[in-house]
């Protein structure tokens, strides 16, 4: 199982892609197929990191969280641009100790903190594991750190470790 | 664009709908980039239009499109899933190259590089590898 497809994931989603792209059908399903698995073939050359997922069943909480997280701090940027008023809140940077390890989770965590309006992941210490956010509107520095940690930390470090 | 008329109402209602929500924030997006003051704050405002902004075009032309060909047009999805893999990239290039130039001119108001928290290399002072001893215990 493993020598035939040494890297599932890729190859599944290659198929999805390649179905998404040309619609479903029975001979791109096979072509799609034949395309995963030869990419993932090539892939060992690279030998990249195999991720790992322990718990897929986390997955469709954080999903529905992030997507949830993301649609309210649009509202909360696009009030604060229409706003327009300077002073009235502080931006600045918030250090946070992370406990994630996992390349994978990490990069996932960069995605989350990225798309959701108003904080933007500016530097991570691999040594440290100490990551530092820019927050554009800051009341509360502990509660940005228990809202990265808590909603977002704790999953990640259960679906990836 | 001649397709359009033949979109019916049921369809067209909601994907004006997504088209307006999504290059409203968009613009949003655009002002908030002009108005705010610096760099780190200038930088949080694009992400509306990489979000939702984005993300309710790609809707609207999913419904348009599904409606129009009467077999389900998903691959913008590609578009999102793209866009939101990639937008970290440049933003942390952005930042990262912002954050060195800030320390480099002494221009305040930034976090101090913390050289003695990185720890793994030599240059580490004893001092640091004690904390890291204690942290560890």
């Amino acid at each position: 199982m493993s020598r035939l497809l040494p890297y599932p994931l890729l190859a599944t989603s290659l198929l999805v892609m390649w179905i998404l792209l040309n619609g479903l059908s029975a001979g791109h399903l096979v072509l799609g197929a034949i395309i995963g698995i030869a990419a993932s073939w090539a892939m060992t050359a690279l030998e990249p990191a195999k991720p790992r997922l322990r718990r897929w069943g986390l997955i469709p909480g954080l999903f529905v969280t992030v997507m949830a997280d993301v649609l309210r701090s649009n509202i909360a940027v696009a009030s604060i641009v229409l706003r327009g008023r300077r002073g009235q809140r502080t931006s600045g940077f918030v250090t946070i100790p992370l406990e994630l390890r996992d390349p994978t989770g990490l990069a996932v965590l960069a995605c989350i903190i990225t798309s959701t309006p108003g904080t933007a992941w500016v530097e991570y210490r691999s040594g440290t594991g100490v990551l530092l956010l820019h927050v554009l509107d800051l009341a509360d520095e502990q509660e940005w750190i228990d809202i990265i940690k808590g909603r977002y930390e704790r999953p990640l470090m259960e679906i990836f470790e | 664009m001649t397709h359009a008329a033949d979109l019916p109402a049921w369809a067209a209602l909601p994907t004006a709908f997504f088209l307006l929500l999504g290059s409203g924030l968009t613009l949003l997006g655009a002002i908030g980039l002009l108005r705010f003051g610096s760099f780190y704050e200038r930088v949080h405002a694009p992400t509306l239009g990489t979000t939702w902004g984005a993300g309710g075009i790609l809707i609207a032309s999913m419904i348009c499109f599904t409606v129009l060909q009467s077999r389900p047009a998903l691959h913008e999805i590609l578009i999102a899933a793209f866009v939101i893999v990639t937008t970290p990239v440049s933003l942390m290039l952005l930042a990262r190259a912002a954050l060195y130039r800030d320390r480099t001119e002494n221009n305040g108001g930034v976090p101090a590089f913390e050289a003695e928290s990185e720890g793994t290399d030599g240059e580490a002072s004893p001092k640091s590898s004690d904390q890291k001893q204690t942290k560890g215990q």
